[in-house]
């Protein structure tokens, strides 16, 4: 990644323009063609610099309301092994290995989102049958304070 | 609620994904779905609007970008919610944060330039607030990629 792509990403980060051509006031300022505008983001998209390039949905407002953190206590020896597993339920957004600290046993996140409550517990229920992992606990948001995703 | 036609619907499930990089990727999506380039622009902006969308743009991959990432919980006084959550909003690094009624009952997610700035924002927040935040740096990512079935 060089200045260019950074500034292109500091351009685009926090949305483009619904209009025609959203990248042609970008290019101008940046004194390049729209088309190098989307090459380099491409470049940076295969690079993994940007993990995709589209739309963040505001998935509340169009419904999916149950949006659970389920937290797993799994023996230190099986976390490779069985978030593995977790990741390959379809149902699950992210999926993270972090550390136990006093207080809080729980070592692997996975998220879940949809409709009902219901659905989020008949899926963490699937994927405790399929790990053999009891010890979990749904962790439910109820209100977001932020949600800007990562920015430079 | 916001409703949503079929049409919404799979503008939605499209552009989550598979987005056009394109100089003019409205008209691509148009093409994409049998609608005009002027509806697709039209529909994006109610679907804007109305809380839908929040924004078409580039998913940063933190590490990618040279930088870290951690996960804080922290337990909060119900009545002091609100104000220790203005404190770690202030932060441009603080990408996600949430309430969860449970124990610890404030989520937030940091994602910065390296270690050392994580730890001066959480000694920051500890001396502002008098609370104790749990950190949970990632140990090992196994999936990340956010994608809603709208139905």
């Amino acid at each position: 990644m060089d200045d260019m792509d950074e500034k292109i990403i500091k351009m685009t980060q926090n949305g483009i323009l619904l209009k025609r051509s959203p990248f042609a006031d970008i290019a101008s300022e940046l004194g390049i063609s729209e088309q190098e505008i989307v090459d380099r983001l491409k470049k940076m998209q295969e690079e993994e610099v940007i993990r995709r390039f589209g739309a963040s949905i505001g998935h509340r407002d169009i419904g999916i309301v149950a949006n659970a953190m389920c937290v797993w206590n799994v023996p230190d020896e099986s976390t490779e092994e069985i978030g593995t597993i977790m990741a390959g339920f379809s149902e699950v957004t992210h999926c993270y290995e972090r550390p136990r600290v006093p207080g809080w046993d729980y070592n692997l996140f996975a998220m879940v989102h949809s409709y009902t409550k219901e659905d989020c517990e008949k899926i963490a229920a699937k994927i405790s049958e399929a790990t053999g992992i009891k010890d979990y606990k749904l962790l439910y948001s109820d209100r977001e304070f932020k949600k800007t995703g990562v920015r430079l | 609620m916001i409703f949503l036609d079929d049409t919404d619907k799979k503008i939605l499930n499209t552009i989550q994904f598979g987005f056009p990089l394109e100089t003019e990727p409205y008209e691509k999506l148009g093409e994409e779905l049998g609608i005009s380039e002027d509806e697709v622009i039209e529909r994006l902006e109610r679907l804007h609007d109305e809380g839908a969308v929040r924004k078409i743009g580039p998913i940063i991959n933190r590490r990618g970008v040279g930088g870290t990432s951690t996960l804080v919980a922290v337990s909060v006084p119900e009545e002091k919610v609100d104000e220790v959550a203005g404190y770690i909003n202030e932060y441009h690094e603080v990408s996600h944060n949430y309430h969860r009624p449970e124990k610890f009952n404030v989520w937030f997610t940091i994602s910065a330039a390296n270690r050392e700035r994580i730890d001066t924002i959480l000694e920051e927040l500890r001396e502002k607030t008098g609370l104790e935040f749990i950190d949970l740096p990632t140990k090992k990512l196994f999936k990340i990629g956010v994608r809603f079935n709208i139905k």
